[in-house]
């Protein structure tokens, strides 16, 4: 059974359709990445997921279990990461940490956990003294204390600098590791191209494309530009064989700032969502 | 049940979370200054201002902390826990709640632990201000004690409802010092804290007495009276404590349906 499946999801606010119709099918293990622009669905899509909002039509099952009915029981086995919360500022990180671990029935030990995130340091501390990342580094340490089996992380890195995101980054290749199903949403595409085992881009509502970081949009089979220094100029070659290509180029010489490339992610993503 | 849930350990019970949220809402409480600057000294302050100009008499000094006291609680109670819900909601603690095994139920449970520990210790520290600057007298008996409990614990109850229900309508904790500030200062001129309300005109009594603050100061003032002669200083001249239950009884259930109909978990739900 899969971690995610949904089915024709749609929600409309004020005549809006924030989600057009959307299919998704995670499997249990796996790294999913949503990408899409501001007001793509992504958070309403996932908040669905999370039982926090109702939806329009649709068939959705997280974990087996349709999130409108959601009980306890299926809420311990979730973890939702929030990307603004600002509580609990006055408790020190250990009790924040501690105090959640209360609600499960088989928590992590709060320690381990705040050791996970890279907070021993700071356990101390008051939650309203901590920086911006090390305050979404707590949202990750309070998500994933009660164990669970799927964990969704909503553009968890937005306003990282980017030595706390390669540091986030590795807390997630840890979890995944671990078997956890995770269920990420960015905007930033070399951190879907870094975590993700498969990825969908949403656009207005809709899935407009899935599949690998390496396959999406066709991005493998895409033709590669051949590019070299000749006569002043640089030339340019579009091709479906850059190897042969090369090969005759080298007939005439060494070419000079010889580079081949074929469309990045974000090339194929900025296409995908015109 | 079928044998797989049965291996799972079972969730902690909704009171033993809501013990545990209790423990932590007050750690937070009473570390956030302008919760003890707002809600838990500005009644003390304001006793010690007003009661210099008021009390003149040991008569004076009891029935003015009985209101004070009264004033106080429905500043923990009514504005501290409507402003705490609110916080709550903007700074994403509803939001995580809702993302947890944690019920409802606990939530609440939490919140009145954190009201009626608070408003108790509101109002001993007015009792304390009484006792020191206007040689106030606690009532020395049982039956006087029983009728603090009753009146102390319905007025609690009935006005952290309305605060909660009143949460819905503030979008952020700067709307929502207007919210409840306006109400609570207002019900405290119609409900004999600032001026005795036979001194007031009939309408603005009529007023008042629809709403909580005056029959729980009303309660306290014939806790706090020496002798039960001072009722004649009441609008209605007795201690109307059948009818201060009544009322606050009837605020505890428009409270509750309030409560039912109106809580959101945020501010974007739905």
């Amino acid at each position: 059974m899969n971690a995610i499946r949904v089915r024709g999801l749609t929600k409309a606010y004020k005549g809006h359709r924030a989600v057009a119709g959307v299919d998704l099918d995670v499997a249990r293990g796996e790294v999913f990445a949503v990408l899409g622009p501001n007001g793509a669905g992504k958070t309403t899509s996932v908040e669905i997921l999370e039982g926090h909002r109702d939806r329009d039509g649709g068939e959705v099952s997280v974990l087996g279990v349709d999130p409108a009915e959601g009980g306890r029981e299926w809420r311990s086995k979730l973890g939702i990461v929030l990307q603004s919360a600002t509580d609990a500022a006055t408790l020190t990180v250990r009790e924040a940490v501690r105090h959640y671990a209360g609600y499960y029935a088989d928590p992590r030990d709060p320690e381990e956990v705040i050791d996970l995130v890279g907070l021993t340091e700071k356990a101390k501390a008051r939650v309203g003294t901590l920086s911006g990342g090390q305050r979404r580094r707590l949202d990750v340490a309070l998500g994933i204390i009660g164990r669970p089996e799927l964990v969704f992380l909503d553009e968890p890195t937005t306003g990282f600098d980017p030595e706390a995101r390669r540091q986030f980054w590795g807390l997630v290749k840890r979890l995944a590791a671990e078997g956890t199903t995770i269920l990420l949403t960015t905007h930033y595409l070399d951190e879907a191209e870094a975590l993700a085992d498969r990825v969908a881009v949403l656009a207005g509502g809709r899935i407009v494309a899935e599949g690998t970081p390496r396959t999406l949009g066709g991005r493998a089979n895409a033709d590669a530009t051949v590019r070299y220094l000749a006569a002043g100029g640089y030339t340019e070659i579009r091709t479906s064989e850059p190897a042969k290509t090369i090969a005759e180029l080298a007939r005439h010489g060494e070419p000079a700032e010889l580079t081949v490339t074929r469309p990045s992610l974000e090339d194929v993503y900025l296409e995908l969502i015109k | 049940m079928t044998t797989a849930t049965t291996t799972r350990p079972a969730l902690p019970s909704p009171l033993r979370l809501g013990l545990a949220r209790g423990g932590s809402e007050l750690r937070e409480f009473f570390r956030q200054k302008e919760n003890l600057i707002f809600t838990v000294s500005l009644p003390a302050v304001l006793m010690l201002l007003l009661g210099t100009v008021y009390v003149k008499e040991a008569a004076a000094a009891q029935m003015f902390a009985a209101s004070m006291i009264g004033a106080g609680i429905i500043s923990t109670s009514f504005v501290g826990l409507g402003m705490s819900v609110v916080g709550d909601r903007e700074d994403g603690t509803l939001k995580r709640l809702r993302g947890t095994p944690m019920p409802f139920t606990s939530y609440f449970i939490g919140k009145i632990v954190l009201v009626f520990v608070s408003s108790l210790v509101e109002a001993a520290l007015l009792a304390v201000v009484g006792i020191v600057r206007f040689d106030l007298q606690l009532p020395t008996s049982l039956d006087k004690w029983l009728t603090f409990a009753w009146v102390f614990s319905l007025g609690v109850i009935a006005c952290s409802l309305i605060g909660v229900a009143l949460s819905a309508l503030a979008k952020s904790t700067k709307t929502a010092a207007g919210v409840f500030n306006l109400p609570y200062v207002v019900l405290q001129f119609l409900s004999g804290v600032f001026i005795m309300q036979s001194a007031l005109p009939e309408s603005l009594r009529t007023v008042g007495s629809f709403f909580p603050l005056k029959w729980v100061c009303q309660g306290f003032r014939s806790v706090f009276a020496l002798d039960d002669g001072y009722a004649v200083m009441e609008a209605a001249g007795s201690w109307e404590l059948g009818r201060t239950a009544l009322v606050l009884g009837a605020w505890t259930v428009i409270g509750l349906v309030l409560v039912a109909r109106t809580f959101r978990w945020s501010n974007t739900s739905r």
